[in-house]
């Protein structure tokens, strides 16, 4: 199989694209020892994330095993998932 | 294992023979750039600092001076001082001179102008160059190594890839008794409970979870979203999401070894082993703290690239990420991106890069090195008054 995108830790929530995946292929990557598979629901740019099930809005997007952010809106598996649906919880002098 | 380096007088071994002119304020820093200009390995430090500044930010200038005048892969240093700047002349050639190496100083108001003051300069550091070059590279074992691990330009192959094995290199040379610093203090947010559970005691723990509060802190009573600056624009674009997912792609690259302790800006490692220094995620500022605290060679990972090199030590520089590699070529030492295409793994590329940690610590010139790359830039804690 060809590598297409990697999911880091068992725990996560999102895997990364290592090539541009366009918008409703097929990818599959390992998760552990097994292989899986989903649809794309959007172009994931080269290094950029998916959702690899449903998130709901405010759920923690997990990457490494740990937090990265939360989502702000819900988001759908094979999502594309960045800075538009999800933020920082961290270094937020603007939340006063 | 052993690398060919340079033993100074206070038992340190440098991986170059540099003579430093190090100017204490940037008033100064013009005389030595030309002097500097004149001599075969000599090097100008462009500090932009030294003058104005109060409190811990003055000392800091200070320190950072010393040691980088301190720095193993300096054999001797003249310091150029204007003459009325805050940072004092004579206390940063005295404390240098500790080390034992040859230190002296000129000051421009005393000598009388520009011309005068670079003469006098010429003159001392060309005498200086003719007797550091008597100094001949040895071998000494790699344990006398004290590696900057830096990252920049950040892009997802950097926590994959590039960063992991950089991590495995770094905990083969503390195994062989050397040295490591991993600095970047923003760049732990959201990691610093993976770090804090690799302290040697609870209470080296407790300082890097201090650290990160009062990064995050500082960033909060501006009143902004750190977002602003951390990730940066280009860390986005190439796919990094938020300041927590550069963070625990970032301490990758201090592999798994124990923290021995916590440094502040510009302070040397008492033992070896594993450090934190307390610096900027801002790479030359970073880079700059490791180096006034007695690194002799740095290793920095990239994902969208960057040409950083150092006026004081050779700065190797590695992608994970294949199409940096071929378009910056010119600036980039190793490619490690066989990692993610499937050919390698972080083991094997581990070893190449400890290999090149050797080579690069022995002489070999970096890629930086070879384009005369000097970036250089002191981390400033207050405003300038």
């Amino acid at each position: 199989m060809q590598k297409r995108a990697v999911v880091i830790n068992l725990k996560d929530n999102v895997a990364t694209a290592v090539a541009d995946l366009s918008a409703g292929s097929q990818v599959s990557f390992f998760l552990g020892q097994d292989v899986e598979q989903l649809t794309l629901n959007n172009h994931i740019p080269l290094g950029h994330k998916f959702a690899l099930k449903d998130i709901n809005r405010g759920e923690e997007i997990i990457k490494y095993g740990e937090s990265i952010g939360s989502s702000i809106i819900s988001i759908q598996k094979g999502d594309h998932v960045h800075v538009h649906n999800i933020q920082s919880n961290r270094g937020r002098g603007d939340r006063g | 294992m052993k690398f060919n380096g340079y033993l100074r007088s206070d038992g340190k071994v440098g991986t170059r023979n540099y003579l430093a002119v190090i100017p204490t304020s940037i008033c100064s820093a013009t005389v030595a750039f030309n002097i500097a200009s004149q001599i075969p390995q000599a090097v100008a430090l462009p500090n932009q600092h030294g003058c104005c500044q109060i409190g811990a930010d003055h000392e800091q200038t200070i320190n950072t001076l010393i040691g980088l005048g301190k720095n193993p892969n300096v054999a001797a240093v003249l310091v150029v001082g204007l003459g009325c700047e805050g940072v004092p002349i004579d206390k940063v050639a005295k404390n240098i001179a500790t080390t034992g190496k040859k230190t002296e100083t000129v000051i421009i108001q005393e000598c009388g102008g520009t011309l005068k003051a670079t003469e006098k300069g010429i003159k001392i550091a060309a005498k200086m160059a003719r007797e550091i070059s008597l100094i001949k590279a040895q071998e000494f074992p790699i344990s006398e190594l004290c590696l900057a691990v830096e990252c920049g330009g950040s892009d997802f192959t950097s926590g994959l890839a590039s960063n992991p094995a950089v991590g495995v290199a770094s905990d083969l040379l503390i195994e062989a008794g050397g040295t490591s610093i991993l600095s970047e203090t923003t760049e732990f947010i959201g990691a610093e409970h993976i770090l804090a559970r690799r302290a040697k005691t609870p209470m080296i723990g407790e300082k890097i979870i201090s650290l990160v509060q009062n990064c995050e802190l500082r960033a909060k009573q501006l009143n902004v979203d750190i977002r602003g600056g951390q990730p940066t624009p280009g860390n986005i674009a190439g796919g990094i999401s938020s300041i927590e997912e550069k963070s625990l792609g970032c301490i990758y690259k201090a592999g798994n070894s124990p923290i021995q302790g916590v440094l502040v800006y510009a302070e040397t490692p008492k033992e070896k082993g594993l450090y934190i220094m307390d610096t900027p995620g801002q790479d030359i500022e970073s880079i700059t703290g490791m180096l006034a605290g007695g690194a002799n060679i740095v290793i920095f990972t990239t994902g969208r690239g960057t040409p950083t090199g150092s006026p004081l030590a050779p700065v190797i520089k590695i992608t994970a990420n294949s199409e940096t590699y071929s378009k910056m070529f010119d600036n980039i030492d190793l490619d490690t991106s066989s990692i993610i295409s499937g050919g390698k793994s972080i083991d094997q590329v581990a070893k190449e890069i400890f290999q090149e940690i050797i080579d690069v610590a022995s002489g070999k010139l970096t890629k930086a090195e070879s384009l005369g790359h000097k970036e250089f830039g002191i981390y400033k804690i207050a405003p300038t008054f």
